[in-house]
């Protein structure tokens, strides 16, 4: 059922180590690393061993899940048969609350990830890595990474400091705009805030099942902020959302959008018409319904066959197998999803890549 | 010439189904209305401090919202005072032309929340006297909430006790942004009153938790936070599922008031698909999330999502099943919602008995 040379819109290649990056940082970091000891930038987001961070067959003996150019071919671009995959990086540099060494960590992971990853892989693209505390830093990062043309995004995550759609951001907006780039959104936090609405969950498990509800939340700010009204073409890209959640989410924002649209008259369409204009989400993982007739139900609630984008989410264990594609996913939505879709939503993949 | 289009009770309840609703906001007519059930020295303080929370504002809203006073503009009474300040008014506009027949209570801006430790079980203590004193005693289509202050447990175990078996109270109160997620262990002793009690837990929308309402910082506009309640909603009630709460009190009913409710099918597919791969995380749950939200969670409808076509939110009732929504009107509110309107879809007889009324009375266990 899977297309030949499918698109797959998020795949996380593992940062073995904080040494891979030091020949990445200026000698200032490099001090700095050493001085300080600092050996590792790890989120909460996905503990080591927990079975949703690497699916069980595609953990290694030794080192880590999807560390290594072999592994991630092995287990993920060759059985898929994927044309293009796109790297999003999850690494703790975010989470850094010196906006210096958090832009210094991201920068390592983009040049590490040139290097490394899209140099020696054609069929590797990525995303931008940026912290968002100083956006005049982001968006220097941006520029420079924009100069390859295998960077095909920007990656922000689901939750910051603040809702995304807040006016300080929209400069990281206008240069993605400029250089074709869309914005990714992934799942995690820099925890900068409590990660649930109520504050600091016990388990892990909350943490996870919340990360639909900061996508929601980020939805709401950039379509009441107006992002999509000042740069109507921006591409903004949920990656490891959950998407069944979506209809209701719209219904309930475009029913108060209607009630208190004088708010934010700059919203002059509704949140429904602009999601389908501007936003898209990554398959994986699916929350399905318990049968595949509920979850065709789901698909006609989102009134559109352009929302979703194929992901496997390797090397986190979102399914069985080769299991990618739910059941209750009409056929005709097959090749959609893994190849029209992603190409209609990813300027830079039309580009012709030296 | 002027044509009067109120609604004339006598004709719009006549050929009217007999309603529930599971969510009326009662305020005070003065800022003195509690003052009969309050002690000099707690009168005293609220002249001199007022009653803190943990909101920057001592007056006015850092999020003004749409219309004066959250309230329908022809919701105020022609006596004066404030939307939902006089029961006359609410009997003439609302609970007999909607053929009310059990109505539940929610005082808001009541002492919940409020920072004092004493001060809010006071606050709260008030409330609920001023309930049966104001309203439940003069109408007895009305019901109150036991209201109390949820920050402070071992303080609303007292007045959970006070008010059991009470024919007017028929749940306890609380807001749904917490200081800390709705599961932690430190709300346990509500839970565990509210159900020797045999009495539901109410949790609705708004608060005084003092985070943000997003787990990214503070947005911007009104229409942010009223969307955001579903999201803070689904923390707290994800947080008593996981927690383990209804594992601990099989008798706990926790009703949803005010959150919106088609969120509920893709989040329990989303807790059941994240439990079933993190089980190892908590093994005091003995059975699916979606087992647990079954047995013992129920939702309010206002306010109703209405997709476009109407009829997809067909399917949302269908999966959480016709027995599990207590119809409301949320008023005086703005965004009440009209009986006459709130469901504009082909139903049974049987679903449309069940949506308006019948969950209700089976959810509160009472006889209209």
């Amino acid at each position: 059922m899977i297309e030949a040379g499918a698109i797959d819109c998020d795949v996380h290649p593992t940062v073995p180590g904080l040494d891979a990056l030091v020949p990445y940082m200026s000698d200032h970091w490099q001090d700095m690393i050493r001085t300080r000891g600092l050996d590792e930038l790890a989120s909460i987001s996905y503990p080591a061993n927990s079975p949703i961070t690497a699916r069980a067959d595609w953990r290694p003996a030794m080192g880590k899940p999807a560390g290594t150019l072999e592994q991630m071919r092995s287990e993920c671009l060759d059985p898929f048969g994927s044309s293009i995959a796109i790297c999003n990086c999850l690494y703790g540099a975010q989470l850094l609350f010196s906006e210096d060494m958090a832009t210094a960590f991201s920068s390592a992971v983009n040049d590490w990830i040139a290097a490394e990853w899209l140099a020696r892989e054609p069929r590797l693209r990525a995303s931008i890595v940026v912290q968002t505390q100083n956006v005049e830093m982001a968006v220097e990062e941006i520029e420079r990474c924009a100069k390859n043309p295998r960077f095909v995004q920007v990656l922000l995550l689901a939750s910051g400091d603040h809702p995304l759609g807040k006016r300080l951001y929209w400069p990281i907006y206008a240069a993605a705009e400029r250089h074709g780039l869309t914005i990714g959104i992934h799942a995690g936090s820099n925890y900068h805030n409590p990660p649930t609405a109520a504050g600091w969950p016990s388990y892990y498990t909350e943490d996870y099942v919340a990360q639909a509800q900061a996508f929601q939340t980020q939805i709401t700010s950039m379509i009441c902020e107006g992002v999509f009204s000042k740069h109507p073409t921006l591409k903004v890209v949920l990656l490891e959302s959950g998407w069944t959640w979506l209809p209701a989410h719209m219904w309930r924002l475009t029913k108060y959008w209607h009630g208190l649209r004088m708010e934010i008259p700059w919203v002059d369409r509704s949140p429904m018409e602009i999601l389908q204009s501007n936003i898209r989400l990554s398959l994986q993982p699916t929350d399905a319904p318990p049968d595949p007739a509920s979850l065709e139900r789901i698909i006609e609630h989102m009134k559109s066959d352009e929302l979703l984008l194929f992901s496997t989410d390797y090397p986190h264990g979102q399914f069985e197998g080769m299991e990618v594609l739910p059941d209750g996913l009409p056929k005709s939505l097959v090749r959609k999803i893994m190849i029209d879709n992603p190409r209609a939503t990813y300027a830079r993949l039309l580009e012709a890549v030296a | 010439m002027n044509i009067n289009v109120e609604p004339q009770p006598t004709n719009r309840a006549a050929n009217r189904l007999a309603i529930a609703d599971c969510d009326i906001h009662p305020v005070r007519r003065k800022p003195d209305d509690f003052d009969p059930w309050l002690s000099a020295r707690w009168r005293e303080h609220l002249k001199t401090f007022g009653g803190l929370r943990r909101l920057g504002m001592q007056a006015g809203p850092a999020f003004p919202k749409g219309q004066p006073d959250a309230a329908r503009r022809d919701a105020l009474p022609p006596e004066g005072g404030r939307a939902g300040s006089s029961l006359s008014f609410m009997q003439k506009q609302h609970l007999d032309p909607n053929k009310v027949v059990f109505g539940v209570l929610n005082p808001l801006q009541s002492g919940q929340g409020v920072a004092n430790p004493e001060l809010c079980a006071a606050l709260c203590y008030a409330t609920n006297e001023w309930q049966v004193a104001e309203w439940t005693s003069k109408d007895s289509r009305l019901k109150a909430s036991i209201v109390v202050p949820y920050e402070f447990p071992e303080a609303c175990v007292a007045e959970i006790q006070r008010w059991a078996g009470h024919k007017d109270f028929v749940q306890v109160l609380v807001l749904s942004r917490t200081g800390e997620p709705l599961g932690n262990r430190r709300y346990w002793p509500i839970y565990q009153a509210a159900a020797e009690a045999g009495l539901p837990v109410a949790v609705h929308a708004f608060g005084y938790g003092g985070g943000p309402i997003t787990s990214t910082g503070w947005p911007t506009h009104y229409i942010e936070e009223m969307a955001g309640h579903a999201q803070s909603c689904q923390a707290g009630l994800g947080s008593l599922v996981i927690e383990g709460v209804f594992e601990r009190f099989p008798g706990l009913k926790i009703i949803m008031v005010e959150s919106g409710f088609a969120w509920a099918p893709a989040f329990a597919w989303r807790l059941d698909k994240t439990w079933k791969a993190l089980k190892a995380e908590t093994p005091h749950l003995k059975q699916s999330p979606s087992e647990y939200l079954k047995q013992h969670v129920w939702w309010t409808t206002q306010p109703m999502e209405e997709p476009e076509p109407r009829t997809h939110v067909l399917d949302t009732i269908k999966w959480m099943g016709w027995d599990r929504l207590l119809f409301a009107t949320d008023y005086p509110h703005w965004d009440f919602d009209d009986p006459a309107q709130a469901l504009p879809l082909p139903l049974t007889d049987a679903q449309r008995h069940a949506f308006f009324r019948d969950n209700a009375l089976a959810a509160y266990g009472v006889k209209a």
